[in-house]
């Protein structure tokens, strides 16, 4: 018999190449490359009924208030600031080391305090943050090329906790509350 | 005598394309691992707000989104334009949040729990007060890991 000479015959792999390529084009097409990214933030747990937060043991000059408005206007410690001003403002703060006796005694003790109204944009608020952090980011720069001779982000894992010990960052928000002005 | 003799009779000898099918299959399977579909539609329209000090989102599975904007227009005419939170495939209240949050809980294994993280994804033109009250109902779930998504660039 003549299959039985030849044995099976072969299928022919030629469009094999198609639909691989069939499918490819379809996973480029639907693949997402872009990574999302965002500012790190991690919330405080939810007081507890009884237990009244103490702020007594903050010494006032410790703390730092940003207060942002409903018209989206910045009051720090009191004065009205841009916000292109927060960042050096608040590097000045945490930097202060006693040297200013009604700024913060050292860094590991400053606390800075963020309070906005219901009807602040997020924009701003977003900004906000990312000047605040922005300010500790270039603290935290300048203290590990001191100590290690490199930036921060380039650290080891025992090198970074010891500039975060330096520099913790404390940002503090308070619970909600309506300043100046409905929504 | 040379070995390298040209031999013109021949011609330019076809390139095999039988290795062609290896190729594409390779390049197949790069996008099948790094393609992650997109699983819900959305329902606001979503600009996220720029930033410098940024981080990148890292273990996408354990990551849960929050969508907080205005509908977007074909939903304008039956929802208005006042800013609305989006879970998963649905326009949500705010007290849905903590159900929402419990369910993302249940879908992951007990050990990635406290790894989970709540990305918000809001519109730079959004009102704090909204973003407040997510925050708060967030504090309340216990999910306390969170990321305002935003871009890169700035002001």
């Amino acid at each position: 018999m003549a299959s039985k000479r030849r044995g099976l015959p072969e299928i022919n792999a030629g469009s094999m190449a198609d639909i691989a390529f069939l499918l490819l084009i379809f996973f480029l097409v639907t693949t997402t490359m872009d990574q999302d990214t965002g500012i790190a933030r991690k919330l405080p747990p939810m007081p507890e009924e009884e237990l009244q937060e103490d702020d007594s043991q903050i010494n006032a000059k410790n703390i730092y208030t940003v207060l942002i408005n409903s018209q989206n206007q910045l009051l720090v410690e009191g004065e009205l600031m841009d916000i292109s001003q927060l960042k050096d403002g608040a590097k000045k703060f945490i930097n202060n080391n006693g040297i200013d006796p009604n700024s913060s005694e050292n860094p590991e003790k400053a606390i800075i305090s963020l309070q906005n109204d219901r009807g602040t944009e997020y924009m701003t608020y977003i900004r906000v943050q990312n000047e605040l952090a922005a300010a500790y980011t270039d603290l935290r720069n300048n203290a590990s090329l001191n100590e290690f001779g490199e930036r921060y982000a380039d650290l080891n894992k025992t090198q970074m906790k010891e500039i975060r010990k330096m520099y913790p960052q404390k940002i503090s928000e308070a619970e909600p509350k309506n300043i100046g002005g409905d929504e | 005598m040379s070995k390298f003799r040209k031999d013109g009779k021949k011609g330019m000898p076809a390139i095999s394309t039988a290795s062609l099918p290896d190729i594409v299959f390779m390049l197949l399977f790069f996008f099948m691992v790094t393609t992650v579909m997109r699983e819900t539609t959305l329902f606001v329209s979503v600009t996220t707000p720029k930033a410098t000090e940024i981080k990148k989102l890292k273990k996408k599975s354990l990551v849960s989104y929050i969508y907080i904007g205005s509908p977007v227009r074909r939903m304008q005419s039956s929802y208005g334009t006042a800013a609305r939170i989006q879970l998963n495939d649905a326009f949500a209240s705010v007290d849905e949040i903590q159900e929402f949050i419990a369910t993302e809980r249940e879908a992951r294994d007990e050990k990635e729990i406290p790894y989970m993280t709540t990305s918000i994804k809001a519109d730079e033109t959004v009102k704090m007060g909204i973003i407040t009250d997510v925050k708060q109902e967030l504090r309340k779930a216990n999910a306390l890991k969170i990321n305002y998504s935003t871009r890169k660039g700035t002001y």
